[in-house]
């Protein structure tokens, strides 16, 4: 088994046609089942048309009534990015993941309040993340496939090199992974730590998880509360952005020391106290992963 | 993205929050002016920059006369202001605000910024205006008041009401109170800002509320929706090398140590940074080259490393995914033949043609050093920089 998808997910591309998106459509259609996994792709522009053999319809709503798609990747540049999401939650998929880098907060928050009124049930990951894959199934977003190898490690981060890197370390180890999921560096976004931990610690296959979280915000802190009180499964960590300056946004725009509030420091303590051990060292992610197992 | 106070209650005033009558100013001889146009007996003098603390580094000055303006104006415009946000070297001042007097009964503290916990905007109001509003929440965070608004309601009379009577604005004053947070949340939403600050938000003696001060950061992500306050930035005020990075879509962070880094990816680069410190050095820059890095923008990101004067070593750290190893390899090659290196450089390179990568540079001839993992790459980038090899 595996969290969130498999080599059953079909998904629907959004932004089939621009660059990225037809870039990384490629990419994860070669991976594993990808051939069977990738069913539409969307443009109002190109309905009828196809990308490569992949119908394109005019919306996520046919998309789905013609093929029965489930997931949506999302490439929409920015300006047009939440709308794309929404599009994807009111055609009420399982699951969205956004891949697009850049969108306005202010249009993150509306669409985040839209969906809680309306008490949409479809999940949403990202914006501004690499995306998920399940070894040896599915990839959907723009990791490179072939550093993984199926497994029963679960990753989760906000960032998206270092996730490779985490898996990178794992697999040299012959650690394998269940599922890598990559939540993004937005400061409004869908799932967090603390979701994707619970959806690890309910996976019967997912025997341990590596989290990797980074300066800003408090949701590492949650989610090692959440960890202490509920977790069946050993935890470890890393946070990147112990020396990083406060009020200056490190590249993500959610990574950002403000207000003296979302340190490394104060992360790292608060997950060793909640029994996640943790390293300041980021090349010793696998080894201390190792280190842990049964 | 960054704006001045005069920008600020430009932005403020259109959406009916009350400031000071103020004119901004690139002169002695404009303030003076400025100071005859405003009226009055009492001017204030403010410099401009983008940083806080201004009023105690100095750069904000009461003028009882005309002369007092031109004195201030004169001290002030040039001076090179240190407040806790500049760092030591402070900032250059370019730029005056020349206001009128304002007659201050209370200062009082609003300030709005997105809270990632319940995605919503949250309002914070404080009794404890023109402090450090972080000092008030660190010690006395039972004054610091806050409301997280509803997106779809915005922020309505009563919550407006409630939190001006929590922070000592009188029952008189509170439909005053009201125009101030109302039009500071609009404003806020409007030009999609980040934060927005008053402090001090002021009562004055005949009971208006009035915005003293006023900042507001932008979000850059949303500037492509707003071209009139995109030319509000002001390039003076940010770090040329940043500037520069930022024109070939590097991310560039000026650091204060002494050893480079030029990593794919944020959080990939800020661990890159903490392992180098970690091994006892210390990072001189904060560098993400991105997805799509080529052979240009490596060499423009080594430019920009080696303008440091701080510099002594770099560290490249690269996982390559959809970015391939061999043309980082070109790109640092490339790079090193074009500009003097003159520090030792430590090559990482880890993922897609990693074989091929390795090859490049060591086929170059360039006296890199190479390392297989991170903890190796910064070890051996700390030894260099000390001059052991």
């Amino acid at each position: 088994m595996s969290i969130l998808i498999n080599k059953n997910t079909r998904v629907v591309t959004q932004g089939i046609t621009g660059k990225t998106g037809q870039f990384h459509t490629r990419t994860s259609r070669e991976y594993a089942n990808g051939k069977n996994c990738y069913v539409a792709g969307v443009n109002p522009k190109k309905a009828g048309e196809d990308f490569e053999g992949i119908p394109i319809f005019g919306s996520v709503k046919d998309a789905k009534a013609q093929t029965g798609c489930n997931v949506s990747v999302i490439y929409v540049p920015p300006p047009g990015a939440a709308a794309a999401i929404w599009e994807a939650v009111e055609s009420d998929l399982d699951l969205v993941i956004c891949i697009t880098e850049g969108i306005p907060v202010r249009d993150m928050v509306e669409l985040r309040d839209r969906m809680r009124k309306e008490k949409r049930r479809s999940l949403l990951i990202g914006p501004n993340c690499p995306g998920v894959i399940t070894p040896d199934e599915i990839k959907i977003g723009i990791m490179p496939g072939h550093i993984h190898k199926k497994g029963r490690i679960g990753v989760v981060s906000r960032s998206g090199t270092l996730t490779y890197e985490a898996v990178g370390q794992l697999t040299e180890l012959g650690l394998g992974q269940s599922t890598a999921v990559g939540i993004g560096g937005d400061p409004v976004n869908g799932l967090k730590h603390i979701d994707v931990m619970r959806l690890f610690n309910d996976d019967p296959e997912t025997e341990a998880v590596v989290m990797i979280g980074e300066i800003g915000g408090s949701d590492e802190e949650e989610a090692a509360l959440w960890v202490k009180a509920n977790m069946k499964k050993p935890v470890v960590g890393f946070i990147a952005g112990v020396t990083a300056p406060a009020g200056k946004r490190m590249g993500h725009a959610g990574a950002i020391i403000s207000g003296g509030k979302g340190t490394a420091q104060e992360k790292l303590a608060v997950m060793e106290a909640c029994g996640i051990k943790v390293t300041k060292n980021p090349a010793e992610m696998g080894h201390l992963l190792k280190s842990v197992l049964k | 993205m960054k704006i001045h106070e005069y920008q600020a209650k430009e932005v403020l005033r259109k959406f009916g929050v009350p400031t000071p009558k103020g004119i901004p100013c690139f002169s002695v001889d404009e303030a003076v002016k400025a100071a005859d146009t405003l009226g009055g007996k009492v001017w204030v003098v403010k410099a401009q920059i983008h940083a806080g603390g201004r009023g105690k580094g100095g750069g904000v000055k009461v003028a009882k006369s005309r002369d007092e303006v031109r004195e201030w104006a004169g001290k002030i415009l040039g001076m090179q202001l240190v407040t806790h946000q500049t760092g030591p070297g402070g900032q250059k001042v370019r730029r005056l605000l020349v206001e009128e007097g304002a007659d201050i009964k209370k200062e009082l503290y609003v300030g709005m910024v997105v809270d990632r916990g319940t995605q919503k905007v949250a309002l914070m109001a404080s009794s404890e205006g023109g402090m450090d509003i972080e000092e008030v929440a660190a010690h006395t965070p039972e004054k610091i008041h806050k409301i997280f608004i509803d997106p779809t309601t915005g922020l309505t009379d009563t919550e407006c009401d409630e939190v001006a009577g929590k922070i000592g604005i009188p029952e008189a004053s509170l439909a005053q109170a009201r125009v101030v947070l109302q039009g500071l949340y609009k404003a806020f939403v409007e030009t999609d800002s980040s934060l927005a600050e008053i402090n001090p938000l002021i009562l004055t003696g005949d009971g208006r509320v009035v915005a003293l001060d006023g900042k507001i950061d932008l979000d850059g992500n949303a500037m492509f929706r707003h071209p009139d306050l995109l030319a509000m930035r002001d390039l003076d005020e940010e770090d040329p090398a940043e500037v520069q990075a930022s024109k070939f879509d590097l991310n560039y962070i000026q650091l204060d140590g002494t050893i480079g880094c030029l990593v794919n990816g944020a959080g990939l680069a800020m661990a890159t940074m903490d392992t180098i410190k970690l091994y006892g050095g210390s990072p001189a820059n904060f560098l993400d080259v991105g997805g799509g890095a080529t052979t240009e923008k490596v060499t423009e990101a080594f430019k920009i490393m080696l303008s440091n004067p701080k510099l002594s070593a770099i560290l490249v750290n690269i996982f390559g995914g959809i970015m391939r190893c061999d043309v980082i390899a070109e790109g640092v090659v490339a790079a090193a033949k074009e500009v003097k290196l003159g520090v030792p450089l430590v090559v990482r390179m880890k993922g897609t043609n990693e074989a091929l990568g390795k090859k490049i540079l060591a086929d170059s001839g360039l006296p890199i050093i190479t390392a297989d993992n991170m903890g190796e790459a910064a070890e051996r980038v700390v030894a260099a920089s000390k001059g052991k090899n």
